[in-house]
């Protein structure tokens, strides 16, 4: 099952500067774990210690954020298109967590 | 360093004052690989906070692809700190995704003077870098003042003074 992936500028140094890459699985954990034999190393970028998808990343499947359909569990069908993006957020506020949590 | 059009800047500081007490934030996008900002796109600030801000994860899809579409690139990305210096945050340099990028902070806790400055942000390392202003045109009756600060090193002020 073809799935397309569309990579972002900051973690292309894992899919030797590709923009888009395939990948196949069913549900986007799947779909991590194909990526990261490929291209070693993706998966930690987007999976925290804790197994869940990193707070400062974006993950969609076609137009809607995975954190809706069920994160890492969300099925994907032959043909859908995956985009990650990294979030944009920061702030004055210095809680620890995000720091905690930089890959 | 940062190269950008006085009317584009002025309407971040805009977008800012008028947010504040909450921070701003929003891209400025350029031609890919033309490091030119020329498009000014404030967005919501999703966490409507003071000391926090988030895009809103379906509406920065819609930029992105908009952006990929029209051979775009994120060449500013902004947001205020509305209570602390404009320099990035721990917070901002965890979640700092756009290695391309010149993150703009504009500090908006002085009612009267505005701070605005550029940092590179590439793996948790902060480089600041000039701000330069284009086709500034004095204002004698401008009542915003701004404060750019810059490393000692490359000094490169364009400060515009108003009264």
């Amino acid at each position: 099952m073809a799935i397309e992936v569309r990579i972002p500028t900051i973690l292309r140094s894992y899919t030797g500067g590709a923009k888009t890459v395939e990948g196949s699985g069913d549900t986007i954990a799947d779909l991590l774990n194909d990526l990261d034999s490929r291209h070693a190393g993706i998966k930690d970028r987007l999976i925290t210690g804790e197994g869940g998808l990193h707070r400062f990343v974006n993950v969609y499947i076609n137009d809607e954020d995975v954190r809706f359909l069920g994160a890492l569990d969300a099925k994907l069908n032959d043909g859908d298109s995956v985009t990650i993006l990294p979030a944009v957020a920061g702030g004055a506020f210095a809680f620890a967590a995000a720091h905690a949590l930089r890959g | 360093m940062l190269t950008i059009d006085a009317a584009i800047l002025d309407a971040i500081v805009a977008h800012a004052r008028r947010d504040h007490p909450d921070e701003a934030c929003g891209i400025v996008a350029g031609p890919a690989g033309s490091d030119r900002p020329e498009r000014h796109v404030p967005m919501e600030n999703a966490a409507r906070s003071m000391t926090f801000y988030e895009f809103d994860s379906k509406e920065q899809l819609k930029l992105w692809r908009e952006m990929d579409d029209a051979d775009e690139e994120p060449v500013v990305v902004y947001h205020s700190h509305t209570a602390t210096e404009a320099y990035p945050s721990r917070t901002d340099v965890s979640f700092a995704g756009e290695p391309g990028a010149h993150y703009l902070l504009v500090s908006t806790r002085d009612p009267e003077l505005t701070e605005v400055r550029s940092f590179r942000i590439v793996d948790g390392a902060v480089t600041e870098e000039p701000v330069q202003v284009v086709n500034a045109v004095v204002d004698p009756n401008a009542v915003q003042k701004y404060l750019f600060g810059q490393s000692p090193a490359t000094v490169d002020y364009e400060c515009r003074t108003g009264n």
